[in-house]
C-alpha cells in the first residue's frame, strides 16, 4: 500500500518570517512614479521569497524526519520502534507516510549505523521518495519486526498524516481509525482535515470521528450529549463498542443517554442480524446444493447408493489445484481465470473416473444396493489414499482469485465474496442441469431409462450407454461442486468425506429423483441450521437437524417432493 | 508435482520395505524402535509428517553408528485414525515386534487408547504432542507441551502485552480443548475476569461452515472492551476458519487470534496474507534462530527431498524425546523398560531453540515457551518468549480437582497422583 499525497499541511516557515512585511518594505522605498513597475517588483520578489521558503521548509523538514526514520536502523527491541514511531507521529509529516506503511507491510529493512530502505520485490527504495537507491549496500541488512501494538501505533500515526491523502478512500479509512481509537491528539488534524473535506460521506465521518474524541475527552456534557447522538446515528458495531465502554465509566443523565442510544443501536443491529443469519443459511443451503446435487443424480435418480460421491467432489478441489498451479508456473497472468478454467477440467476429470466407476463396477451391481454400498465405500478409500499418496496429505493451498476474496457491506450485514459467487454458482448450476433434463435428447433418455427401463429399452433406447453417461454426468457435476468448495474449505484427501453425509440427508430430505426437492431441501436445512446455530450452538444444532430429518422420514418416506406414479412402486 | 509423486512413491516404498525388513530374522543385531502413527484416515494430516521425521532421526542415529554398538530398526505400523486399532497396533509392536520403545499417538483419545496396553506390557511410549494434562504415567513420557507450558503463558501474554480484557474460548468438541479451556477459565477467573467477559464455543471436528461463528465474535468483541480469541479448534477446521476471518475482515490488530493447534504445517495450505498478526503458541518455530534448527531444517528437506516442506512443534518434540531415550538407553546399557525409566528422570538433551530440555520426575520435560505471529510467508516470528524453561506440569493447579496432586516416578515415591493434602497416592489414573 503506497498511497500518493498532495496536500501539504503549511510549512512551517512561512508563519515565522513573513513575506508580506518584506514586500511592504520594499514599496515604500519607491518614488511615485515607478510605483507599478516597484509593485511588479516586488511581487516577483514575493513569488521568489514565497518559492524559497517553500523549498527550504520542505527540506528541512524532509532531512528531520529523515533523521528521524534512520533511528529505526539502531532501535533494539519492540519499546524502541515504537518511540521512533511516536517520534514521527509527532511530526504529523505525509513525509513518513511511505516508510510507516512499508514498516507495517514488514518491508522496512535496515542496518545498523542508519541504514534504512524499503524492500520491494527485490529492489531497494528511500524510504521517503521510493525511488530506487543505486548502488544500495544490501549486505547485512534486517527486516524491522512489528507485532500487533506496534501495528496499532503505526495505524494511529498514519490516520492523522492520511486525513488529508488524495484518495478519498484512504482518508474515509483514516477517520474510521480515529473514530475506533478516540485518540484526542489527532484532533487537531481532525479539525483542519474536516475544513478542508469536500465529499460529503467522508465529511460525516470525519464529524463521528470527533464526536469520538470529544465523548471520551471533553468536560462540557452539552458536547458529549451531542457527541452521543452523533455516534447513536451512526448505529453500527464500531459505535456500539464506543457507546457501551464509555456508559461503563459515566454517570447521572449521560449514562442514561447512552444507555438508551445502546439499546436503540441494538435494536437496529438485532434486525440486521436476522438478516444476516438468513443469509448465511442461505450460503450454507447452496454448499449443501452443490454438494448434494451430483448425488440428487446418482443416487436420486440412478438409485445407486454411491459412497465415493464425496471422492469426485474431492477430485474436482484437486483439479482446482493442479490447474492453479500450472497456471502459477507457466502463465502467472492468467490466475484470476483459474477457476473458469479449473471448471470443465474438474468436470471431466471427476466425470471421467465416474464413468470408469460405472462401467468395471457399479453396472454388475444393479439391483444390489448393499454390494453397491460396500463396493463404492471400497472405491472411495482407494481414491483418498491414491490422492493422499500423489499429493501427500497435507492441506493443499488453493489460491482465492481476487474476485472471491474480501466482502462488502449492504446495510450492517458482511456479504463475502466467495459465498456470493457460491451462491450464484449453485443456482446457474441447478437451471443448467433442469435444462439438460428437461429440453435435451440425452435427459428424455435418462428420464425415460429412470422410470421404466424395460419400456425405454424396447423403444431402442441403449439403457447401458445411458447409466454410463448418466452416473458420468452425476459425477462430473460433483467435480464442479469441488471447484467451488475448494475456495472456502480444505482441500486435503479428506475433503470428501466430510461432506458425504450431510448430501445424503438432503438427497433425502428432499426427495429422491427431484431436483426441486434437492434444491429446496438444501437451503431449508440450510437456513433452519443457521437459526438453531446462534441458540444451540454447533454441534447441538447439527444434531437437532438430524432429530428433524428423522422425524420428519418417519412421516413423509419420500421426502419433502415425492416422485407419484407407477414407476415408484416397480 | 511429478517430483512430488515420485518423492512420495519413494517415501511410501521405503515404508513397505521397512515394515518387510522387521520380519524377526535378525532380531538380535538390531534395537527395534516402533512408530505408531496414522498413515491413512483423517489423522494421516498430520501424523504421517511425523513418521517420516522419526524415520530420519533413526536414519541420523544410524549413520552415528547406532545405539550400544547395534543398529535401529524402525518398525512402522499404520492404525489408520481409528482410535481402536491404535490399541491392537501398540500391542503388536510390542509383543510380536518386540520393539524396545514406541513414539507415537497424536489424539488424546489414541493415547488413552493404547495406555492399557503400554501398562499391562511394561514398554515406553513418547508422547510428542502438546495435551490437556491431567495425566501421568509410569510407560509414557510426554514430550509435548502440558497446558501450563503452552495456554496459560498465551493467556498471559495477551493480558499484558495486549491488554486483553475479553475472551473468546474457541475450540473443537473433545477431551483436549473441554479440558484446557476448562484450565483456561479458572485460570481467568482466578485474574479476575467476570464470567460475562468470557465465551466459550465448541463445534464439531471438520467444521467449515464458519459464517456465524465468526460474526458472533465479531459482535462479542464490539463491547468497548479489548478482546481476544484463544482458539482450540483442531487441524483441518482451522482452513476455513481463518479464512472466513480473512474475509469477513477481522484483523489481527483488532481481535487477534491466538492459536494452540495451528503449526507451520497447517498454514501451508493456506493463503496467510490476511492473517498476519494472528498468534500461536509453541514450544518451537521453523523459524527458530538457532545453529541446531538449521541443522535439523537441512536434513529434514534433504530427507524428505522437497524444498517447500516445514518442520513443526511436535516433530521438535521427538526429536527431543528421542534423544532423551538414547542417551537413557546409554546412561542404563540396555533397553529393558525399567532401567530406562530409571535412568532417563533428569536427562537433558538439546532443543532447537538453543536450549536443553530435561525429562522431570513427572514424565514431562522442560520447555521455553514462545508466542509468534503469523508472516505473509507462512512462517511464525516470535515475538516474545519466557526468560528461562518452563517446568510440565501434569496435574494443573487451577482444577480443583487437580490442585493438590503432584506426580513423581523416582523412589520411593513412584506414583503419578500423589495427592499431597490427603499424603496417599490415588493409584491408577481417574478418568478425566
Amino acid at each position: 500500500m503506497t498511497h500518493e499525497i498532495v496536500h501539504r499541511p503549511y510549512p512551517r516557515g512561512r508563519n515565522r518570517n513573513s513575506p508580506r512585511t518584506r514586500a511592504v518594505a520594499i514599496e515604500g522605498r519607491c518614488g511615485e512614479g515607478r510605483r507599478v513597475q516597484a509593485l511588479m517588483a516586488a511581487f516577483c520578489a514575493f513569488l521568489v521569497f514565497l518559492f524559497l521558503m517553500f523549498a527550504n521548509a520542505a527540506h528541512a523538514d524532509e532531512a528531520s524526519v529523515r533523521a528521524i526514520i534512520s533511528k529505526f536502523a539502531d532501535a533494539e527491541g519492540f519499546s524502541q520502534v515504537e518511540k521512533v514511531i511516536d517520534e514521527l507521529a509527532a511530526t504529523g509529516d505525509p513525509l513518513a507516510v511511505r516508510t510507516l506503511n512499508a514498516l507495517n507491510d514488514g518491508k522496512l529493512q535496515v542496518k545498523r549505523g542508519g541504514t534504512v530502505y524499503i524492500e520491494e520485490n527485490g529492489k531497494f527504495l528511500d524510504p521517503i521518495t521510493g525511488e530506487p537507491v543505486d548502488g544500495a549496500d544490501t549486505s547485512g541488512l534486517d527486516k524491522v519486526k512489528i507485532k500487533n501494538s506496534l501495528r496499532r501505533t503505526i495505524s494511529a500515526a498514519l490516520s492523522g498524516m492520511t486525513l488529508m491523502a488524495k484518495d478519498p478512500a484512504i482518508r474515509s479509512q483514516a477517520a474510521s481509525t480515529i473514530f475506533d481509537s478516540s485518540d484526542a491528539s489527532q484532533l487537531e488534524a481532525l479539525e483542519k482535515a474536516l475544513a478542508a473535506e469536500t465529499v460529503p460521506s467522508i465529511r460525516e465521518q470525519m464529524e463521528e470521528a470527533k464526536a469520538s474524541i470529544q465523548l471520551f475527552n471533553s468536560n462540557d456534557p452539552a458536547e458529549v450529549s451531542t457527541a452521543l447522538g452523533t455516534i447513536k446515528a451512526r448505529g453500527n458495531r464500531a459505535a456500539l463498542a464506543l457507546l457501551s465502554k464509555y456508559a461503563a465509566s459515566a454517570d447521572g443523565e449521560l449514562k442514561e443517554q447512552a444507555d438508551a442510544a445502546i439499546s436503540s443501536v441494538e435494536e437496529t443491529l438485532s434486525m440486521w442480524e436476522a438478516g444476516q443469519n438468513v443469509w448465511y443459511g442461505i450460503s450454507l443451503g447452496s454448499v449443501l446444493f452443490l454438494a448434494a446435487i451430483g448425488l440428487a443424480i446418482t443416487f436420486g435418480v440412478m438409485g445407486v447408493i454411491n459412497m465415493a460421491h464425496g471422492e469426485m467432489v474431492m477430485l474436482g478441489a484437486y483439479t482446482t489445484f493442479v490447474v492453479q498451479e500450472l497456471i502459477r508456473t507457466s502463465a502467472p497472468g492468467l490466475f484470476e481465470y483459474s477457476l473458469l478454467i479449473a471448471l470443465p477440467m474438474a468436470f471431466l476429470v471427476a466425470g471421467g473416473v465416474g464413468l470408469l466407476m460405472e462401467r468395471s463396477i457399479i453396472r454388475f451391481l444393479y439391483g444390489r444396493p448393499l454390494e453397491t454400498l460396500l463396493a463404492t465405500w471400497g472405491v472411495s478409500l482407494i481414491l483418498q489414499q491414491a490422492v493422499r499418496t500423489i499429493f501427500g496429505p497435507t492441506n493443499r493451498e488453493v489460491g482465492n482469485p481476487d474476485w472471491m476474496s474480501g466482502a462488502f457491506t449492504l446495510g450492517e450485514m458482511s456479504l463475502t465474496w466467495n459465498r456470493v459467487w457460491i451462491v450464484c454458482f449453485s443456482l446457474a448450476m441447478f437451471v443448467a442441469l433442469q435444462f439438460v433434463l428437461k429440453k435435451t435428447y440425452f435427459g428424455l433418455q435418462m428420464r425415460a431409462v429412470t422410470q421404466n427401463r424395460r419400456m425405454a429399452s424396447s423403444m431402442a433406447i441403449r439403457t447401458p450407454w445411458v447409466d454410463a453417461m448418466t452416473f458420468a454426468l452425476g459425477s462430473g457435476i460433483a467435480g464442479l461442486a469441488g471447484v467451488a468448495l475448494s475456495q472456502i474449505d480444505n482441500v486435503s484427501p479428506n475433503l470428501g468425506q466430510s461432506y458425504i453425509i450431510d448430501s445424503f440427508m438432503v438427497v433425502v430430505f428432499g426427495g429422491v429423483g427431484n431436483l426441486w426437492g434437492t434444491l429446496i431441501g438444501a437451503f431449508t436445512l440450510g437456513i433452519a441450521n443457521k437459526f438453531l446455530e446462534p441458540y444451540a450452538g454447533a454441534v447441538l444444532g447439527k444434531i437437532l437437524v438430524l432429530v428433524f430429518i428423522i422425524l420428519f422420514i418417519q412421516r413423509r418416506p419420500r421426502g419433502l417432493f415425492a416422485q407419484k406414479g407407477r414407476a415408484v412402486e416397480a | 508435482m511429478f517430483t512430488k509423486a515420485k518423492s512420495s512413491m519413494a517415501a511410501f516404498a521405503t515404508l513397505l520395505a521397512v515394515s518387510s525388513a522387521s520380519v524377526p530374522a535378525n532380531a538380535e543385531d538390531t534395537i527395534k524402535v516402533g512408530i505408531l502413527h496414522s498413515l491413512s484416515g483423517t489423522m494421516a494430516i498430520s501424523e504421517t509428517t511425523l513418521k517420516d521425521a522419526m524415520l530420519m532421526l533413526i536414519d541420523e542415529q544410524n549413520k552415528k553408528g547406532g545405539l550400544l554398538g547395534k543398529q535401529l530398526e524402525a518398525v512402522v505400523v499404520d492404525p489408520a485414525s481409528d482410535w481402536p486399532l491404535f490399541a491392537e497396533k501398540a500391542r503388536e509392536l510390542i509383543s510380536a515386534d518386540q520393539v524396545s520403545a514406541v513414539f507415537g499417538c497424536w489424539t488424546s483419545v489414541s493415547r488413552k487408547s493404547v495406555l492399557p496396553v503400554f501398562k499391562e506390557l511394561n514398554s515406553l511410549l513418547f508422547y510428542p504432542v502438546q495435551y490437556e494434562g491431567e495425566e501421568s504415567e509410569r510407560n509414557v513420557f510426554y514430550t509435548g507441551a502440558a497446558p501450563n507450558q503452552q495456554a496459560i503463558p498465551a493467556v498471559d501474554y495477551l493480558m499484558n502485552e495486549e491488554g486483553v480484557e475479553r475472551w473468546v474460548l474457541a475450540g473443537t468438541d473433545y477431551v483436549y480443548p473441554r479440558t484446557t479451556n476448562k484450565i483456561l477459565e479458572a485460570y481467568l477467573k482466578a485474574k479476575g475476569v467476570a464470567e460475562e467477559d468470557i465465551m466459550i464455543n465448541y463445534t464439531p471436528f471438520g467444521h467449515s461452515d464458519w459464517q456465524t461463528i465468526v460474526s458472533d465474535i465479531k459482535a462479542f468483541g464490539s463491547a468497548g472492551k479489548k478482546t481476544a480469541v484463544v482458539s482450540t479448534i483442531n487441524g483441518d477446521a482451522n482452513v476455513p476458519f481463518y479464512k472466513e476471518l480473512g474475509n469477513q475482515g477481522i484483523k489481527a490488530e483488532d481481535i487477534p487470534v491466538v492459536a494452540f493447534s495451528v503449526g507451520e504445517e497447517e498454514l501451508a495450505g493456506l493463503d496467510t496474507g490476511p492473517l498476519v498478526g494472528h498468534l500461536a503458541a509453541w514450544n518451537y518455530f521453523q523459524s527458530a534462530d538457532t545453529e541446531a534448527n538449521a541443522e535439523f531444517i537441512k536434513t529434514w528437506k534433504a530427507y524428505i527431498g522437497d524444498e517447500k516442506r516445514v518442520t513443526n512443534d511436535p516433530m521438535e518434540a521427538h526429536y527431543i524425546g528421542f534423544n532423551m531415550w538414547v542417551k537413557a538407553v546409554e546412561k542404563a546399557g540396555t533397553t529393558d523398560p525399567d532401567a530406562v525409566i530409571d535412568a532417563i528422570v533428569g536427562v537433558s538433551v538439546p532443543n532447537l531453540t538453543g536450549g536443553y530440555s530435561a525429562m522431570m520426575p513427572n514424565h514431562h520435560i522442560t520447555k521455553p515457551v514462545l508466542i509468534g505471529e503469523i508472516q505473509a510467508d507462512g512462517q511464525f516470528e516470535t515475538v516474545w518468549e519466557t526468560s528461562g524453561l518452563v517446568v510440565g506440569d501434569a496435574w494443573s493447579d487451577y482444577l480443583p480437582d487437580s490442585k493438590d496432586l503432584i506426580s513423581d516416578w523416582r523412589k520411593p515415591m513412584n506414583c503419578g497422583n500423589f495427592n499431597t493434602a490427603s499424603g496417599k497416592c490415588l493409584g491408577s489414573t481417574p478418568a478425566n
